[in-house]
């Protein structure tokens, strides 16, 4: 039997979405008991929210005061002392996972594997690699604990309904206090979240300014939709570092994406792969970007940006 | 004050568009343009910049990999580091390893900061800085778009998924790159001549006494990734609108 330890990610008191992903791809491994760790100052509403996900068989809590903000160097000796008895150690490639679960690896002395896009077994699993140009599989050595990024892109959320046993954990560790959190500032945090939503609408370099940008703003708000960008845009300062979509920013997979003025660079691509609807608006109708989009569009966005956006709420 | 180490992968250039070779043993490498990792290249210029300040002694650049990664240790020279060392390893370097050789090289050298990228556009691991700090048990500053330095301590802005986190860390410590950091420098004529001339030391894993490891993570085979074909093209918004109904998108 296989046992699992998914590291639980939340901002704001709620969940993130990426720990039901994590769980779900570490039920691929097939016969798995699997534990969710929940660091908190306080885990209460946190740990109950896990709790509750299908499929679990407990929630393990490690409530400290310097559990309040998730910093690697403090929760990785935690979280290395609890491996003990487990086979696998899963988070998520989130910039908190792609932080975390490295640190805890090298605390274990193992290697880590990161984005797991596919489960073949215990241990094998696929990955994409070279901006995702090529998938390789990889197999971890049997006996030595799994530790492992979860390509959250890649997976469906567990199913609820789940009423796992929660229990607190008091862990003695000495904590690190050379790593000090000061603060953390959103700039789109009123707005649908890019890496969960169903429809993003996306803008490149053609947008030219960040005062262009509000013309994709008002169509998102049309859709429900999130917004993202392409580095260039992101660079450019016209949009915030946190929209940015691709190989080096976030991975997503919407139901619907549209690229307005973006040309299609592989490391862009590499972020939308799993998008099941890609729609683009370019003005270049040889852009890179018409070889995957499902419904292409060439013409001036900033015509055919304001009118979709008329039409779609004329419909409304 | 003390030296800057700084990591140089050699990686296929982002400009490259990767193919898998019909075999599934690797990618095709054969008269492919190689670059600096361009993270790694982001850390140069930021450790140079330091240094500049005068704030460091000296840049040292490392590169844990083939020979032939010598020119992008010289390339590095040419932006101005002040010498560069090559771990000479055949063959794919995990992160661990890497951040083994690290961390003898951080013992011998005593660096205030060791600037990473927060990846390497090949493999994408994204792992070897939080090794680094894990092993040298020190503070790690992962995604930073802005490091402000300031006695013993050090300030960074990292770019998360919510938004800009700003961290204080303790020196030493280790810090990888993300893309707003900085702009890398372009080299200059002169600068390849001077670069000639400056020191650059190969050594070897059993030298510094890293262990080869033999129960690492193994790659089995390379795939090509499912493609996505060229859908339909429409003439105006409201063709859109009506291609996204037919879908059942909106
Ligand atoms: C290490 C590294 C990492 C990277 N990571 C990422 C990443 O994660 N994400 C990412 O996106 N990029 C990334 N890039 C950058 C990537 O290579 C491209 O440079 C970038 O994606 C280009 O952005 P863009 O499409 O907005 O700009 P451009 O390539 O300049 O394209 C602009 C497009 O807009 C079109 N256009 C112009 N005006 C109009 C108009 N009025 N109406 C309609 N269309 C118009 C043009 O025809 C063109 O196709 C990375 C690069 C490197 C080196």
């Amino acid at each position: 039997m296989n046992r699992a330890l998914v590291i639980a990610e939340h901002s704001l008191g709620k969940l993130n979405a990426s720990t039901a992903k994590c769980v779900s791809c570490v039920q691929g491994i097939g016969e798995v008991e699997i534990d969710i760790a929940v660091l908190a100052a306080d885990a209460g509403a946190l740990a109950a929210e896990a709790a509750a996900l299908g499929g679990v068989r407990r929630v393990l809590t490690l409530e400290r005061p310097e559990n309040v903000e998730a910093l690697a160097a403090v929760w990785a000796p935690q979280l290395a002392a609890l491996a003990g008895g487990y086979t696998h150690l899963f988070g998520p490639s989130t910039t908190f996972g792609k932080d975390l679960m490295p640190r805890i690896a090298a605390l274990l002395g193992v290697g880590q594997i990161s984005d797991v896009m596919a489960v073949d077994s215990a241990y094998r699993f696929r990955r994409p690699v070279y901006a995702s140009n090529a998938i390789i599989t990889v197999e971890a050595p049997a006996g030595s604990i799994v530790v492992a990024t979860v390509r959250t892109a890649s997976f469906q959320p567990a199913a609820g309904g789940g009423q796992a046993p929660i229990e607190a954990l008091a862990v003695t560790a000495t904590l690190p206090t050379h790593t000090r959190f000061v603060s953390r500032s959103a700039a789109n945090a009123d707005r649908p979240d890019l890496q969960t939503a169903a429809r993003v609408v996306s803008g490149g370099r053609a947008l030219a300014s960040a005062e262009n940008f509000k013309l994709l703003y008002q169509l998102a708000d049309a859709l429900g939709a999130a917004v993202g960008a392409s580095r260039a845009a992101v660079d450019a300062g016209y949009a915030a570092n946190e929209l940015q979509v691709g190989q080096t920013g976030k991975i997503i997979a919407p139901q619907l994406y549209m690229a307005l003025g973006i040309s299609g660079a592989i490391q862009h691509l590499t972020g939308i792969k799993d998008a099941r609807t890609i729609v683009a608006v370019n003005k270049d109708s040889e852009a890179p970007i018409f070889e995957v989009a499902d419904i292409g569009l060439v013409g001036d966005l900033f015509t055919i940006v304001p009118e979709l956006e008329r039409l779609i709420r004329a419909r409304q | 004050m003390s030296p800057i180490l700084v990591g140089i992968k050699r990686v296929i250039d982002y400009s490259v568009r990767v193919r898998v070779k019909p075999d599934g043993s690797g990618v095709v490498t054969d008269g492919v343009k190689m670059s600096i990792n361009p993270f790694d290249e982001i850390a140069l210029e930021e450790a140079l910049r330091i240094k500049e300040r005068n704030l460091a002694t000296e840049v040292i650049v490392i590169s844990i990999g083939a020979h032939e990664a010598q020119q992008q240790l010289r390339t590095a020279l040419a932006m101005g580091a002040d010498r560069a060392l090559l771990v000479q390893v055949d063959g794919p370097v995990e992160p661990l390893t890497a951040a083994q050789v690290f961390l003898k090289l951080v013992q011998k050298h005593q660096p205030q900061l060791v600037i990473l990228g927060k990846q390497a556009i090949d493999d994408d691991n994204g792992q070897t800085g939080q090794m680094l700090a894990a092993l040298w048990e020190r503070p790690q500053a992962t995604y930073a778009s802005k490091l402000e330095l300031d006695g013993a301590r050090a300030r960074v802005t990292r770019e998360v998924d919510a938004g800009l986190e700003t961290i204080e860390i303790d020196l030493p410590a280790v810090v990888t790159t993300d893309l707003r950091l900085n702009e890398p420098r372009y080299i200059k004529l002169p600068d390849i001549m001077k670069a000639k001339k400056k020191p650059l030391d190969v050594t070897t894993l059993a030298e510094l006494g890293v262990a080869t490891p033999t129960q690492g993570i193994r790659t089995l085979k390379f795939e090509a990734p499912p493609t996505r074909s060229r859908g339909v093209m429409v003439k105006d918004a409201a063709e859109l609108l009506a291609a996204l109904q037919q879908r059942g998108v909106l």
